[in-house]
């Protein structure tokens, strides 16, 4: 990225945040968040699919699915649904302290989201661990013997690990996302200090990773007998 | 470019995007969207000519009945290696990757893409994707056609589906990066004075193309990744071996792939609304109805998936319903192109080569659209499902369509690229050649295709009839080689040779006109004002709002 730096080190020595490609600042976070949301319909498409083959399945194998759903944790996931709330206001709070150009408080919110992050990826493995241990994961060392039809509660949790897992994988893309922000809001970089727009995409996605598992927590772990 | 003497231009011309810097280095790693329109174009044309050798491994094949060279199974691997170069790797990213890329931020008047880093990031996504293509091809290449049916690409097949998948996956990611970036940059980085309905048809396209990209794109990829979770895990999704839903799998892939085409398309359609207007010196009839026609085609191209799969179990309603739509597409698509004879019509029509590429796309565009009706309707689908009436018509569609605009906007925006001319009259029969060639290669096939010949056979021996019209068409594949050929070598031979054009050449009028040829770094030394109206090819008017510029310019900055 040395010439893109070397392009822009003009603008960047009078304006700061500022990419020479924009006129002006409102114009450059105009340009971040029209282009925010254009990435976040496309994640939602994204794991629309899934949703889609979900619904497709559990129609089709309803009592099957209420039986493999029985070897999940609802506790152990229903506190991680609580911790990322938790998360998503820390988020919330984090992007107001940026506004406010508050340091402090920005470190100290995103600061909390990172445990948030740290904690809900604990539990998640714990989970997995669990399921490797009860030779529920997919694959030639799968055996199940429970009410479910073995092939049908394989593919439950097919896609029990695809969906969390695309899910976890956000999460610890989030964990990275905001371990960066922190840090430059640590070293005082300019280009998150003197525009709140960079925290407040951050928070967007992260606010979309959120969504995605208060959709994720009653469609695997709070399944109805049907 | 060397130094222009001073006799010649009274202001130094500014330093063009391609004198700033010279090491590989200030091109692999640059921001400028020129420039990486340049690599782009670079990496689509290498992936043109492996696609373009399988194509033509297909047509040697199939000139004897009982084939020529390949066996079935490398028969198979090559006719998938065809559609998937093809389609992920040429046709998808040649307009909006490179003529997108370096003329959206134009005719906007901006200085650049809004993120200038993702679009280098969409390149090098882009090229990983191709890495991983070749070494699918060491490796043995697939077989799966570029469709990837369940459950034969999940459970049955021996080649390298894993790694294919994962080269489609990283390559939907490089399109949805370009598409945030084009949607980012029309919405928010438009010139003072650049209203929507100034912007030329080109960046509505671009627009439109950009919608469908980051809606369907996501899709093909978890669609593929489930695929490759099949494959390895052996879970059933896709598989009715295994409790999955093969139909499924199909509706999936055609939401995608189905809108797909209309990314292929529609850039396509853009590049012809700049150039049938240029060339007639006409503004665009009906511009607003070529505008929201882009759109309609985007929205309705999401509701028609289901007439890929007439004969594959879905249900004969849903059929009904998805013909009906089917049929609507017609309707924008048929507005393009009589708007677009429209604007022809009493025009002072000038036959350059664009133009010339031009004409050759409504007339290919019209036959591929009227015999798409053929494959909508349900009845006469049955007859013609999976035969090589399908791959006329498609191929009338996508290198008909896109590929003679492809062409026919390299043409046009040549001398915008480089500041020099290719030498005209080997344009011209380039895309001469390229008309009779296609037309030769692909007419025969819709004949053949209703007799009867399924597509994706190597051979025909029992229907030994149909080798004169395979001949015509192998023959007609040889005559496109060599139309496709020539603009190779006479447009490398012009960036040395070809004659030092001016600013505008073409005496066109949009926005991206109005700066150097080749533009500089930042595209504009000063923020252009718009004052004028899209396509002012009026004379009169044009002068009269030359006079009133002043004001205007007051007027919008005031």
């Amino acid at each position: 990225m040395a010439a893109i730096a070397a392009e822009q080190a003009h603008s960047h020595d009078h304006h700061g945040p500022l990419h020479h490609q924009f006129e002006d600042l409102d114009q450059q976070n105009e340009a971040y968040l029209v282009g925010m949301w254009a990435f976040l319909v496309q994640e939602v498409m994204f794991f629309g699919a899934l949703f889609l083959t979900y619904t497709l399945m559990r129609w089709q194998y309803p009592m099957d699915w209420y039986f493999a759903h029985n070897e999940l944790d609802w506790k152990l996931a229903g506190f991680n649904t609580f911790n990322l709330l938790l998360s998503s206001f820390f988020a919330a709070m984090g992007v107001r302290s940026a506004q406010l150009k508050d340091r402090k408080g920005v470190l100290l919110w995103l600061g909390g989201v990172l445990l948030c992050c740290l904690v809900f990826l604990g539990i998640k493995y714990v989970e997995y661990a669990l399921k490797w241990e009860h030779h529920l994961v997919p694959g030639p060392s799968f055996f199940y013997q429970g009410e479910a039809n073995p092939g049908v509660a394989q593919m439950f949790f097919g896609l029990y690990f695809a969906m969390t897992g695309l899910h976890g994988i956000h999460v610890a893309v989030g964990l990275i996302v905001f371990g960066i922000l922190w840090l430059m809001w640590y070293f005082r970089k300019t280009i998150v200090t003197e525009d709140y727009m960079p925290t407040e995409m951050c928070g967007l996605y992260w606010h979309f990773v959120d969504l995605v598992w208060i959709f994720l927590y009653p469609l695997f772990y709070l399944i109805p007998h049907p | 470019m060397s130094a222009v003497p001073a006799t010649q231009a009274p202001a130094p011309k500014p330093k063009s995007y391609l004198e700033n810097g010279h090491t590989v280095a200030s091109w692999l790693l640059t921001g400028d969207h020129k420039r990486i329109a340049i690599l782009y174009l670079i990496s689509v044309s290498i992936f043109f000519l492996v696609g373009g050798i399988a194509a033509g491994m297909i047509r040697t094949e199939l000139l004897l009945p009982k084939g020529v060279f390949l066996e079935n199974d490398s028969y198979n691997k090559v006719f998938t290696l065809h559609g998937i170069v093809m389609i992920f790797f040429f046709l998808i990213p040649a307009i909006p990757a490179v003529l997108g890329n370096f003329l959206i931020p134009l005719m906007v008047g901006a200085r650049d893409l809004a993120f200038p880093r993702l679009n280098l990031l969409s390149w090098y996504v882009y090229m990983a994707a191709g890495t991983l293509g070749v070494i699918v091809i060491l490796l043995g290449g697939v077989d799966t056609g570029w469709t990837f049916y369940t459950p034969y690409s999940s459970l049955y097949s021996n080649s390298q589906v894993g790694l294919t998948i994962a080269a489609a996956f990283l390559a939907g990611f490089s399109s949805i990066f370009t598409g945030i970036n084009f949607i980012a940059t029309i919405h928010k980085m438009r010139a003072p004075g650049l209203t929507w309905f100034r912007l030329p048809l080109f960046v509505w396209a671009h627009y439109a193309t950009s919608v469908i990209i980051i809606l369907g794109t996501p899709v093909i990829a978890i669609t593929l990744l489930l695929v490759g979770v099949e494959r390895v895990f052996r879970i059933g999704i896709f598989s009715p071996e295994l409790g999955g839903d093969p139909i499924l799998f199909q509706h999936l892939f055609w939401f995608y792939s189905h809108p797909a085409v209309y990314i292929m398309i529609l850039p396509a359609m853009g590049v012809i609304s700049e150039l049938i207007s240029a060339f007639s010196r006409r503004p665009v009839f009906g511009y607003h109805f070529v505008a929201f026609s882009s759109l309609a085609i985007a929205g309705l191209g999401f509701l028609v998936w289901g007439h890929h799969m007439f004969v594959s179990g879905q249900s004969m309603y849903q059929g009904v319903v998805f013909s009906l739509i089917s049929f609507l597409v017609a309707v924008p698509s048929a507005i393009k192109v009589f708007n677009w004879t429209a604007t022809i019509y009493k025009g002072t029509v000038k036959l350059d080569t664009p133009m010339i590429y031009a004409l050759g796309f409504i007339g290919l565009f019209l036959i591929g659209g009227l015999t798409g009706l053929y494959l909508s309707s349900m009845a006469t689908d049955i007859h013609l499902h999976d035969t090589y009436f399908v791959v006329a018509h498609f191929h009338y569609v996508m290198v008909g369509g896109t590929i003679m605009g492809y062409l026919g906007g390299i043409h046009f925006w040549w001398p915008k690229m480089f500041g020099r001319m290719y030498p005209d009259n080997w344009g011209k029969l380039s895309a001469v050649i390229v008309f009779i060639g296609f037309n030769l290669t692909f007419m025969p096939q819709f004949v053949v295709g209703y007799l009867g010949m399924p597509r994706r056979y190597h051979y025909y021996y029992l229907q030994p009839e149909f080798q004169p019209y395979h001949i015509m068409s192998t023959l007609g594949s040889s005559v496109l080689g060599v139309g496709y050929f020539m603009p190779v070598l006479y447009l490398l031979w012009s960036l040395k040779y070809g004659k030092k054009v001016g600013d505008n050449p073409w005496g066109a009028s949009g926005l991206e006109w109005e700066t150097s040829s080749p533009p500089p770094t930042t595209n504009f030394l000063e923020m252009p004002i718009v004052t004028k109206e899209v396509y002012t090819y009026d004379a009169e008017k044009a002068e009269e709002e030359f006079e009133h510029r002043q004001e205007l310019i007051e007027e919008v900055t005031g």
